[in-house]
């Protein structure tokens, strides 16, 4: 029996997904009725919403519209300055000297307070950021939630944790965050933080600062002594400041390498701790024993999910040479099912990209993937006129030279590779300066515990993808950071290294 | 037989549970509306083999459920009529004659159903005896003792032996997912009986739970993609069993459209084996068109 129709003549079976002909989707927009969002935006400091000390502010836009939503006041040194000195003094007076069973109980505040408020908050991410709904929805905010749950419930048991430490607090810690996980960030950020007894200055993406601007007024809302959590909002400058000041014990940013680099020498002999989250460059790896199409879908997931603005996601694809074709080819057919569009439609896949800078940036590496001899597919979805957009991209036949294999793009752009052996396809995804996670895909267990252990990167996964989970640490080898954020591990950073005296 | 041959040279893919729980977690999380519901409720009840399958099914009871094809709802007179009629083979004379020229197939179940434990003689004689008295498709079952012992040429065998019994009627192959245990079975099952002659291939018989979970479908939907990319030939699936509510149906026509395409949207290729579904549509044409719901006792049995 011949399984071929080349022999027959006929035109290859062609799926029809996706598309305009046929049975499409009617726009289903989340509504928007009773979120408040504000014309101005204040700093966060000392428990009271202010102006910038200089009366500057800057503008917050809606990537998909391209529209403004608020001005936001724009913190300078001043501004930095008032907020350390508020957290130094809640520190001292207040916030280390209380009980550790009521700094849990106000953790567990902010996260029920959260919970509550999870659909404005997950509404106004999806306007500030250009996140799809679905993802903001099901996603940001559950788990923002599940942070602030998690470590509020070690706030009085850190000796447990830590036996024989002594659990100290370091002080004041300077928290700068990027623009791909608003929220989250902001949790993944303070949580452990206040739990374990530091007070906190944190400034948000000045793409992205609304939503934590909702969680300061959560934090009000949530009776925090005033000075506990600060919130400065600003870009390079006013995140510049918060890490160099002097009174900052402890340092922790999530971004770019490139920054991560400049924080590291600034901080150099300072004496300061810190933790940074940085680039990644994550290889997905297929083997021909996956379970193909299961493979597909964590493939997707991984570049996909967030628009690709994800440090940790799966940006190389590295498929075992016998199944490349057809793993290719349903990757394609599955991409043709994604609908790129507006944020707040429940329906949207893939949402704005977050600025005109970023989407610049990844254009520009669609430029030189071609440039260097990789060949593009994208899919054919329509996308809106305003606003910033790419459409779900594929670099085939892409190689371990090319800049589009080595640099990250953070946007949803996938490099596919092939592989002939085990060994093989580990070096490639060992052959990266970055080294945060990474992915295999195997029905064989064994195999997959064996190629995990050899991929020198945080955080890997086994027939899955993109899964976080407050207890579980997350982190990078080589430039992809130092220090570790998530379960135990993350506490451990916000703690005096040392033993009790 | 040639069907031992294509199996003994094929392997069924590895399937992996979670992630077609969290494919089908994600392909729920669609939101229906307007226009697109309109059009997907319309769709379903032209999908539908509105199905009586009981020991006390009487000519009575076959000619009310073909009146209801015939006329789903007299207040909307522009509804499509739904795909076929489906009932035991000593009732399939009396739906013939009640569907003659309506474009309503009539569907009967055969070989044993549900069970299926009959010797293969007196299986094929059934086929026979209902495709003479005028059914167009007939729904066979296989024989799940056999297939899970790991003897899969029988299956093979014995599905082929019932496609030549069917001669021009349509065959569907009820694998009864229930029965199988784990999804890699289901996919086995899928290529077996697409391979064997099967022109759709059927979750269940509705007599064992769970029938047409999503998962499953999934699964099977999935092995009629693979089979039609490699040969060109489209099978047909029918979810049968558990999907009784419009909101259930929209989830399938969903994972339909985005596994299979547009050309699976067609009472041809996918068809619901239902019983309660048809009133649950109409329930809700009627409420997208006047904003309020009726009581089911608007809605005739």
């Amino acid at each position: 029996m011949t399984e071929s129709t080349q022999s027959t003549g006929l035109a290859a079976p062609k799926l029809r997904l996706g598309g305009a002909d046929g049975w499409g989707y009617a726009p289903a927009p989340e509504s928007t009725d009773h979120v408040e969002l504000r014309d101005r935006y204040g700093l966060f400091i000392d428990g009271d919403f202010t102006d910038a000390a200089d009366g500057r502010t800057f503008e917050t836009a809606n990537p998909a519209t391209e529209e403004k939503i608020a001005d936001v006041a724009l913190a300078s040194d001043a501004d930095v300055d008032a907020a350390v000195a508020a957290a130094r003094r809640a520190y001292e007076e207040v916030w280390s000297q209380l009980p550790p069973r009521e700094r849990g109980k106000y953790v567990y505040r902010i996260a029920r307070v959260l919970q509550e408020r999870g659909r404005e908050l997950a509404i106004t991410e999806s306007l500030d950021g250009g996140k799809p709904i679905r993802e903001s929805r099901d996603v940001d905010i559950p788990l923002a939630a599940a942070h602030f749950f998690y470590y509020a419930g070690w706030a009085d048991k850190l000796d447990y944790a830590f036996p024989g430490r002594g659990a100290r607090p370091l002080g004041v810690a300077g928290q700068v965050i990027p623009w791909n996980f608003p929220l989250l960030m902001a949790a993944w950020k303070i949580a452990p933080a206040i739990a374990a007894g530091n007070t906190v200055v944190l400034k948000p993406a000045e793409t992205t600062p609304l939503t934590a601007l909702k969680l300061a007024e959560i934090i009000r809302e949530a009776g925090l002594p005033p000075g506990v959590v600060n919130i400065v909002t600003g870009a390079g400058e006013t995140g510049a400041a918060v890490v160099q000041h002097p009174d900052v014990d402890k340092v922790a940013f999530t971004g770019s390498t490139e920054v991560g680099k400049l924080i590291r020498r600034a901080l150099a002999g300072s004496g300061k701790h810190y933790t940074l989250e940085l680039g990644g460059k994550a290889a997905n790896l297929v083997f021909e024993d996956a379970a193909v199409d299961q493979a597909v879908e964590g493939i997707v997931n991984g570049i996909f999910f967030n628009q690709g603005h994800v440090c940790c996601a799966g940006s190389r694809l590295l498929v075992q040479e016998s199944v490349a074709d057809e793993v290719i080819s349903k990757l394609k057919d599955r991409m043709e099912t994604l609908i790129v569009g507006d944020p707040l439609d429940k329906n949207t896949d893939i949402g704005a990209i977050n600025s005109r800078a970023q989407l610049d940036k990844i254009e520009e590496y669609l430029e030189i993937g071609e440039a260097e001899g990789a060949a593009p597919f994208q899919t054919s979805c329509p996308v809106p006129e305003r606003g910033y957009w790419c459409r779900p991209t594929l670099f085939l036949r892409a190689s371990q030279s090319h800049r589009v294999v080595q640099e990250e793009i953070f946007g949803p752009v996938l490099a596919v590779q092939t592989f002939r052996t085990v060994d093989e396809g580990i070096a490639m995804a060992n052959n990266t300066p970055y080294g945060l996670s990474g992915g295999v895909w195997s029905d064989k267990g064994a195999k997959a515990f064996r190629v995990t252990s050899r991929i020198r990167a945080g955080v890997l996964w086994a027939n899955t993808y993109n899964k976080f989970d407050p207890t579980a640490p997350f982190g990078g080898y080589k430039e992809s950071g130092i220090g570790r954020e998530g379960g135990l591990a993350g506490l451990h950073f916000y703690l005096q290294p040392e033993a009790a005296a | 037989m040639q069907s031992s041959t294509a199996t003994a040279s094929f392997e069924s893919p590895p399937i992996d549970t979670v992630g077609v729980e969290e494919r089908v977690a994600r392909l729920c999380s669609r939101s229906i509306k307007k226009d697109a519901k309109l059009h997907a409720l319309h769709l379903t009840l032209s999908m539908i083999d509105l199905t009586t399958l009981e020991g006390a099914d009487s000519e009575g009871k076959v000619r009310q459920l073909c009146a209801k094809a015939l006329q789903l709802h007299a207040a909307l007179p522009d509804l499509p009529h739904v795909a076929a009629v489906c009932v035991y083979p000593a009732l399939v004379g009396v739906a013939r004659r009640a569907l003659e020229g309506s474009g309503i197939n009539v569907a009967s179940v055969a070989t044993s159903f549900p069970a299926g434990q009959a010797p293969i003689e007196i299986k094929l004689l059934e086929v026979r005896k209902a495709v003479e008295a005028g059914a167009d498709e007939v729904d066979m079952v296989i024989s799940r003792g056999r297939f899970l012992a790991g003897d899969f040429a029988y299956t093979a065998d014995e599905i082929a032996s019932v496609k030549e019994a069917c001669g021009e009627a349509h065959l569907k192959v009820i694998l009864e997912t229930g029965e199988l245990g784990t999804l890699d079975a289901v996919r086995r099952a899928s290529d077996l009986a697409m391979r064997s002659g099967a022109d759709f291939i059927k979750t269940s018989t509705g007599k064992i739970k769970p029938a047409a979970t999503m998962p499953v479908v999934l699964v099977m939907l999935e092995a009629i993609r693979d089979h039609y990319l490699r040969t060109g030939e489209k099978i047909g699936m029918k979810p049968a069993g558990g999907i009784s509510t419009a909101k259930d149906a929209i989830r399938h026509l969903v994972m339909v459209r985005e596994t299979l395409g547009q050309d699976w949207l067609d009472p041809d290729l996918y068809r619901f084996g239902a019983s309660s579904l048809a009133n649950d549509v109409l329930r809700q044409i009627v409420k997208q068109g006047s904003g309020i719901y009726q009581s089911f006792d608007d809605f005739s049995l």
